[in-house]
């Protein structure tokens, strides 16, 4: 099989030989469209065909077609002018498959007249553009690049999350300075302890733990900062999390060390409070990078999908605006194929609405001139315009906030597994010193200074650092391995919550199904389905899209036509081909069914239907197989009617599955579940589901979910598969695994370790090795996770 | 004894550089975008600079 040139995707022979009709200017190749050919003339043009060789396709994610007739978003809102006569934009650049795509986006705008600095940032797809106004504009310098294949969004960078990053910022540079002293601590360490054996004087140790303490004083007190700060918070609250054994543990070294220098002592700690607190910051940047990496992607998924609202004036004028900027009383365009951005009531047009990720409901629903729509649904079939209703307290949305709120109250606040660690790990160990304090004086008749040493290298010794390592290193590991199938883990307790988890319930459309229509091949001849498709091209319809997504590489016919609200017209020398709804074509039939379906008429020819269904993601069947045979309880909530939902539950095999549930009745079924003993994972994606994610147990949200359900939801997955929710809870019972063995390797190394520091025997040399024994033992054992059993595949 | 004073001055002084060096490459968000720094470095500039040079000639026959 011939692949395309531009896109790498394969080409049906038949167009294959058709390539001639996709050449522009001469060039040669094959060419699975037009708007590859197109594309591939602009590389060829600007001399950068070396791109062809050096980008290496990825094979999961098929590059993205050039889209000839995209509708481009309003860019102006989000253009800042500067001072200097220079604008700037940010963008989402999506398609970015490898180095080369970067290359090839910095060169092409790079090359263009009046651009003054692109630089496309691959780790978070963000390019940043600035040209100077008067030699070019925006939406120029955008169809270049959307040419090449690449889609792009603009976004507001203020709305970023720059909490988290100044955090990440914070750690990394305290991980610095904290890495710099415990080098250098560590070079003047070597030498006291061979001073020890090769009889170093104690004017010089003194003088080497001197200069330890100038090193350590300042760097420690900024090292140690984060943990304070949160082992404060905690306490505060009258909790105790890992952060305040690790706070006490380090200020109390450091104290005790430099009591013993000014003493001129022979042993002085400073070496181990410092390495402790750079193990332990590694560990806080790697947890705190890998996920932030996941949020910042999920922020990018969400905003990849933020739409404009094309508003019309009292002049008629229309005006493109953020849906945010929309005013009760607004008329409101809602082009075919654009989801409504408000709640309203219809002023003009009739049409069919999906209203899926609203009520679950698959079929669509007629709306006529007075009918109430509510922002969020697919308008499907004719433009309507809509008038602004009220955005308070009256919308949909707000009712579901509403909802969620109620729900979060009734959740119990979840005390992460270090934390209950902690909190009975931290009296012991103050126990333990106390005791061997007392121990020694009352009983071994030692002076209290002496006993009080002893008792301080025991709570030095048990300073936690491995078990702090112990749970974030595991989650570090998972949730890398987990991005790279897909999962992004929001949540920081999302992956201790999935350990626990026995019971999945499923939403229904969107999330067992992909949500969208696809043709139901058995019933039409492959000719006819091409020929169909060849005049679907021209739409930007919902039905039409899925007959070309049927069959890819066929190109579209010319001349056609588009009825708005009814359907397609090719006029051939024979007469008009007509492709639309049932009355368009002049098909009288009663036959009712609840399949949507095209027709496509033809002169002398009967009429065909082609009917479509929101088919099961591939391998639903496999994955709910694969759950119950790992007895997970499997239950279906779904807001669809009664009848279609039995089906699809017969068809997975799902035990339990309950029909027509509006948003409070899933909370109250989770709510059930939950009574029952049960800890559910809810996995769903529409608006009536935002509430029931926010109840759950844990809770996930396929990428292609409603903003609000992406964003209450734990984790969200993407890609058209839901093998992510096998995987997922596969790799949570993994990782509470190791997590546990983690625990008792540290446990383990404080029962041989509290002993020796019980009898005062422990000197720093000891105490430094055991300590980074003990951490790396545990680093080690969290590098065992795998991802992906391949049993449902 | 005097020897070991200017060791350790040094080997401090040697650390504290590298350090500086590293908060000024955060500060100057160096470390931003690993993964294309690791891709770009593949792309040398003279090459596509020969190819404009050659090149602008076919772009306004284009335009």
């Amino acid at each position: 099989m011939k692949t395309c040139d531009h896109c790498g995707l394969p080409v049906a022979e038949t167009a294959a030989e058709k390539e001639n009709s996709f050449r522009s200017d001469g060039i040669e190749g094959v060419f699975c469209c037009l708007g590859c050919a197109t594309a591939y003339a602009v590389v060829r043009s600007l001399g950068l065909v070396d791109y062809y060789a050096r980008r290496t396709l990825n094979s999961n994610e098929p590059p993205l077609r050039p889209e000839m007739n995209d509708v481009a978003p309003d860019y102006e809102l989000y253009i800042h002018h500067e001072a200097d006569g220079t604008d700037s934009l940010h963008l989402m650049v999506e398609g970015i498959q490898c180095g080369a795509c970067v290359w090839l986006i910095e060169t092409v705008l790079a090359r263009q007249e009046g651009v003054v600095y692109a630089r496309l940032n691959m780790t978070t797809r963000r390019l940043t553009l600035r040209w100077r106004a008067e030699a070019t504009n925006s939406g120029e310098l955008i169809r270049r690049i959307a040419q090449l294949g690449y889609r792009l969004k603009p976004f507001n960078p203020k709305l970023l999350n720059q909490a988290d990053r100044r955090h990440e910022r914070e750690l990394v540079r305290a991980m610095a300075v904290a890495g710099f002293a415990a080098g250098n601590v560590m070079l003047m360490s070597v030498a006291v302890w061979a001073g020890h054996a090769e009889g170093m004087g104690p004017a010089t140790r003194t003088l080497l733990h001197w200069i330890s303490a100038l090193i350590v004083l300042p760097t420690a007190a900024y090292a140690v900062r984060p943990f304070l700060k949160s082992a404060w918070g905690a306490l505060r609250h009258r909790r105790a999390n890992m952060d305040v054994p690790i706070s006490i543990g380090v200020l109390l070294t450091t104290t005790m060390s430099l009591v013993e220098t000014m003493n001129g002592a022979e042993h002085v700690y400073f070496d181990s409070s410092i390495t402790l607190l750079f193990f332990l910051l590694v560990g806080r940047v790697l947890d705190q990078r890998a996920r932030g990496h996941a949020r910042s992607v999920a922020e990018h998924l969400l905003t990849l999908k933020a739409h404009s609202a094309t508003v019309i004036g009292a002049d008629g004028q229309a005006t493109v605006m953020l849906p945010e900027q929309i005013k009760p009383g607004m008329t409101v365009l809602v082009a075919v194929g654009d989801r409504a951005p408000v709640d309203g009531r219809v002023l003009e047009g009739t049409s069919e609405l999906d209203a899926s990720l609203i009520t679950g409901e698959t079929t669509p629903a007629r709306v006529k001139v007075g009918d109430i729509v509510f922002a969020g649904v697919l308008n499907m079939s004719a433009p309507v315009r809509l008038m602004a209703t009220a955005t308070g307290e009256a919308t949909l949305l707000a009712e579901i906030v509403r909802l969620m709120d109620a729900a979060e109250q009734g959740r119990a606040h979840y005390v992460v597994l270090a934390d209950r660690v902690a909190k009975l790990y931290t009296p012991f160990v103050h126990l333990a010193a106390l005791t061997t304090f007392l121990g020694w004086t009352l009983l071994g008749g030692l002076a209290w200074q002496p006993a009080l040493l002893i008792a301080v290298s025991v709570l030095i010794i048990t300073c936690p650092c491995a078990l702090a390592l112990a749970v974030s290193v595991v989650q570090v590991v998972a949730s890398g391995r987990l991005f790279d199938r897909g999962v992004l883990l929001k949540s920081p307790t999302a992956l201790e919550r999935l350990a626990h988890v026995d019971c999945v319930a499923f939403d229904k459309t969107g999330t067992l199904t992909l949500g969208r229509p696809s043709l139901l091949k058995n019933d039409v001849s492959e000719d006819d389905l091409m020929f169909a498709a060849s005049l679907a091209g021209a739409s930007r319809h919902p039905l039409a899209r899925a007959l070309c997504a049927a069959s890819p590489s066929v190109s579209v016919a010319n001349d056609v036509r588009e009825e708005i609200g009814a359907g397609l017209i090719l006029t051939t020398q024979s007469g008009d081909v007509r492709l639309g709804n049932r009355r368009f074509v002049g098909v009288e039939t009663d036959e009712e069914s609840d399949l949507l379906e095209l027709w496509l008429s033809r002169p002398h020819r009967p009429s065909i239907a082609f009917r479509f269904r929101d088919e099961l993601r591939d391998d639903a069947v496999a994955v709910i197989a694969h759950l119950k045979q790992e007895f997970y309880q499997t239950v279906l909530l779904s807001g669809d009617r009664f009848t279609t939902v039995q089906r699809l539950a017969d068809r997975l095999a799902i035990d339990d599955r309950k029909a027509d549930l509006s948003p409070p009745e899933k909370v109250k079924e989770l709510n059930d579940l939950a009574a029952r003993g049960k800890r559910v994972l809810m996995v769903g994606d529409g608006l009536n589901d935002a509430p029931a994610l926010v109840a759950a147990y844990v809770s996930m949200s396929p990428s292609s979910a409603v903003d609000i359900s992406q964003t209450s939801a734990d984790i969200v997955f993407r890609g058209s598969r839901l093998a992510p929710v096998a995987d997922v809870l596969a790799v949570a019972r993994q990782a509470d695994r190791l997590v546990k063995q983690n625990i008792v390797l540290s446990l383990l190394y404080n029962i041989v370790m509290v002993p020796l520091a019980v009898a005062g025997w422990i000197t720093p040399f000891i105490a430094a090795v055991a300590m980074s024994t003990s951490s790396f033992c545990v680093v080690f054992n969290s590098l065992r996770i795998k991802t992906g059993s391949a049993a449902y595949d | 004894m005097t020897e070991m004073i200017y060791l350790i001055a040094v080997a401090l002084l040697l650390g504290l550089v590298g350090l500086i060096a590293f908060m000024w490459a955060l500060r100057n968000g160096q470390f931003n975008d690993l993964d294309g720094a690791a891709c770009r470095i593949l792309y040398d500039e003279e090459e596509t600079g020969q190819i404009e040079s050659h090149n602008s000639g076919s772009n306004q026959k284009q335009g």
